[in-house]
């Protein structure tokens, strides 16, 4: 199946009386990687949660270009790793047969965590695993999912450096091809992985107009229009963050 | 390990300098030597009826553990029994369980299940109580992601919520170790005819302070013992829980 293209039209939320955005509008591009950016608490969560369906839109609409119901088509990949604490990697990276109460695919799911870099640790518990180990199973889990549409939020932010870096590379080529929407809080990653960028920002918030960044993602953290646009993207937030 | 053994020879050592010269008549407080002397003196009739109150302390245990658990799964999975059963449980605390001794007799007899019966009852609520406050506590992350699976409501109670909240029902059941023995010596005393509860009943009766207290340390041997079992068992089966 083509990945759809996901149009938000008009979209409102309040929350506790507050108006968390009004009226907003954009298209995620389809097969592209959308990246989100903006302060904290400005809502991104909440746009993310009412486009996976977690959350009903006050107002305003959430649909696919192609015109075919989003429900069953998006596959969800929160800040924490949500990993189950009892079962080993292969069993998280299959929990959703599991709650769907369909056959698991026990070699897919292998050949998934192969893939994410982690053959050797299939029977290892979530404990026993690094920060970077249990982010790479949850990747293999939203795989393993098979949806055309990912949606992220923030995924890598706790993760060091380097682990980051190198999930984020894994997570470019895993994901190409599906329409993914990525909310982060840091600039590189954005500019590394998007293929567009959005800043939320304001109350209730508003979207500026999308920079489109020059490249394949995953693009090199040296690479000049990624360091030029990091820079301008940085400003941009800085600007809006209060001091 | 140390710790307890020191506790426990401080304890004996006090009982018996209080025993000793404390001006404390024998047939008020006998001596940890008489005490000693009766249980090996007496210890197949010890034997025999400890063995008893463990079985009825084991198979309240068991039934009271798995009714509880059963119940707390059926309101957990159900809004309709939530709304109905829940205030009934909660009543159903305020009877005290000493009230309902002799009615288990009367209705059970003299013999095990009348016990089995009270041990159950004093079990069951920690362990519902427990387990259902566990299955309620889910963490909300892993249910949205549920939800983005199109999970059945089935499989998230028994593939998710069960196992997150095995934990809170090991905490019940620590609990219910730990009170299980007062159901079933509550039972012998309105009405048995073994059991150690029955020979403290009669020891007193006959002024044997001595066998009356041999009985005593053995329940607290098995209280302690069951608690240590349950306690251990539960924390080799729940290895992934932190402080399991």
């Amino acid at each position: 199946m083509s990945p759809p293209g996901i149009v938000i039209e008009g979209l409102g939320l309040r929350y506790a009386g507050e108006s968390i955005f009004e009226n907003l509008s954009l298209t995620l591009p389809a097969g592209q990687f959308s990246v989100l950016l903006g302060p904290s608490g400005v809502g991104k969560t909440s746009l993310l949660r009412v486009i996976a369906g977690l959350e009903p839109p006050g107002s305003g609409s959430v649909h696919a270009e192609d015109g075919a119901p989003l429900a069953g088509r998006i596959a969800y990949m929160a800040q924490q790793d949500l990993l189950l604490p009892w079962a080993d990697a292969l069993g998280n990276v299959m929990l959703g047969a599991s709650l769907r109460g369909v056959g698991r695919d026990a070699d897919r799911a292998a050949a998934l965590l192969e893939r994410v870099g982690l053959g050797h640790r299939m029977r290892a518990l979530p404990a026993t695993l690094s920060g970077g180990e249990r982010q790479r199973v949850a990747l293999a889990r939203t795989l393993y999912e098979d949806r055309p549409v990912v949606l992220m939020d923030e995924p890598f932010s706790a993760l060091d450096a380097i682990s980051r870096a190198r999930i984020q590379e894994l997570a470019a080529e895993v994901l190409q091809g599906r329409t993914v929407l990525l909310i982060t809080h840091d600039p590189m990653e954005a500019c590394r992985l998007g293929h567009h960028l959005w800043v939320l920002a304001g109350s209730p918030a508003a979207l500026a107009p999308p920079l489109a960044v020059p490249g394949l993602p995953p693009r090199a953290p040296d690479d000049e229009a990624v360091l030029h646009l990091q820079g301008e993207l940085l400003r941009r937030l800085a600007a809006l963050s209060p001091a | 390990m140390m710790r307890p053994l020191v506790t426990l020879a401080v304890f004996i050592g006090l009982w018996w300098a209080v025993s000793a010269y404390g001006g404390i008549p024998p047939y008020m407080l006998p001596s940890p030597q008489a005490v000693g002397a009766a249980l090996w003196t007496q210890r197949d009739y010890l034997a025999a009826n400890a063995a008893v109150t463990l079985a009825e302390i084991g198979l309240g245990l068991a039934g009271g553990a798995l009714l509880g658990a059963i119940a707390a799964l059926a309101v957990a999975a159900s809004p309709i029994l939530q709304r109905w059963l829940l205030p009934v449980l909660v009543l159903s605390q305020a009877i005290p369980v000493f009230a309902l001794a002799p009615l288990a007799v009367l209705w059970l007899g003299f013999g095990l299940a009348s016990k089995v019966a009270m041990a159950m009852l004093v079990i069951f609520f920690p362990v519902t109580a427990n387990f259902l406050d566990g299955l309620r506590r889910t963490e909300p992350g892993w249910l949205d992601l549920a939800r983005t699976m199109n999970a059945k409501p089935v499989f998230v109670l028994l593939r998710l919520r069960l196992p997150a909240a095995l934990p809170a029902l090991a905490s019940g059941l620590r609990v219910a170790a730990a009170v299980a023995p007062i159901g079933a010596i509550l039972g012998e005393w309105v009405g048995a005819s073994s059991g150690l509860g029955y020979v403290m009943l009669n020891a007193n009766a006959r002024i044997q302070p001595d066998l009356m207290f041999a009985a005593l340390v053995l329940l607290m041997a098995i209280a302690i013992g069951l608690y240590v079992a349950v306690d251990k068992a539960l924390r080799r089966l729940l290895r992934w829980a932190p402080g399991g």
